[in-house]
């Protein structure tokens, strides 16, 4: 059995597909945060693969595009997490449904 | 990749990142969610060795499973005990549809297409030729990269200060 570029594009969709169902429905917001990370690893995932086996394609190019997407994968977990941080002080809650604050 | 070696590493990693993601969405626990998360972060670390990017290997082991995973887990401890219930809210089954359809779409596309010619070689080093292109040809997106952390390291003190 022979394991080529689609294995790891099917692999990178799971990761994504569970990424977006964990950031659409988890109450908590750093529950949606992991769904969001692990929607990062997918999308590394597929680049790296391409990277990897497209003949022709600038193997270095998938994977420097990696390493600029974890470095803002860390700065937005930052926010994001001092976003809830700063949700709890002001309303006691880390609930996405109650933090409404913006709306209109 | 043909050797027995790999193909068995990559069903191992494989059953591990997506089994530990699964367990992600399924435990209620956020502590144990992130100890999960851990396991998917590590699995992807091997898929990245498995594809020639050791580099990213371990930059995916230090600042994945390493620091964000630190990060959320402060995050939890931060909040009170009451808020680390991951339950769902009520639009669970409308997400899940959209979930399943968007990862029937990618897989869909990932086996019908042709993708042509693979590249057929081994394990090839990589790290030291991405650390001299960060250097050269992306020296630009590089240093607007350091601007970005810097900017995002004042706004996340600036937004959990006292007030």
């Amino acid at each position: 059995m022979e394991v080529g570029l689609e294995h790891f594009l099917v692999i990178g969709a799971l990761l994504f597909g569970i990424g977006l169902l964990l950031s659409l429905s988890k109450r908590n917001l750093i529950g949606v945060l992991m769904g969001i990370e692990l929607m990062f690893n997918g999308a590394n995932v597929t680049l790296v693969a391409f990277a990897r086996f497209l003949e022709g394609a600038e193997a270095l190019a998938g994977q420097v595009l990696v390493v600029f997407a974890i470095t803002i994968a860390a700065a937005e977990a930052a926010v994001a997490l001092a976003i809830a941080m700063a949700l709890y002080r002001r309303r006691q809650t880390v609930d996405v449904d109650r933090a409404d604050i913006l709306r209109g | 990749m043909t050797g027995v070696g790999e193909v068995a590493a990559f069903w191992i990693l494989a059953t591990i990142t997506v089994g530990s993601a699964v367990v992600v969405a399924l435990v209620r626990d956020l502590v144990r969610a992130v100890v999960a998360l851990v396991g998917s972060f590590l699995g992807v670390a091997g898929l990245f060795i498995l594809l020639s990017a050791e580099f990213l290997a371990v930059v995916q082991v230090l600042i994945y499973a390493g620091a964000i995973s630190i990060l959320m887990v402060f995050a939890i401890a931060l909040t009170p005990r009451s808020a680390r219930d991951n339950a769902e809210t009520a639009m669970r089954w409308l997400a899940l549809a959209l979930a399943l359809a968007m990862v029937g779409l990618l897989i869909a596309v990932a086996t019908v297409t042709e993708w042509g010619p693979q590249a057929k070689e081994g394990f090839q080093e990589t790290a030291s030729a991405i650390g001299e292109a960060l250097l050269n040809r992306y020296v630009l997106p590089f240093e607007v990269a350091s601007v970005l952390l810097l900017a995002a390291m004042l706004g996340a003190v600036v937004m959990v200060r006292e007030d």
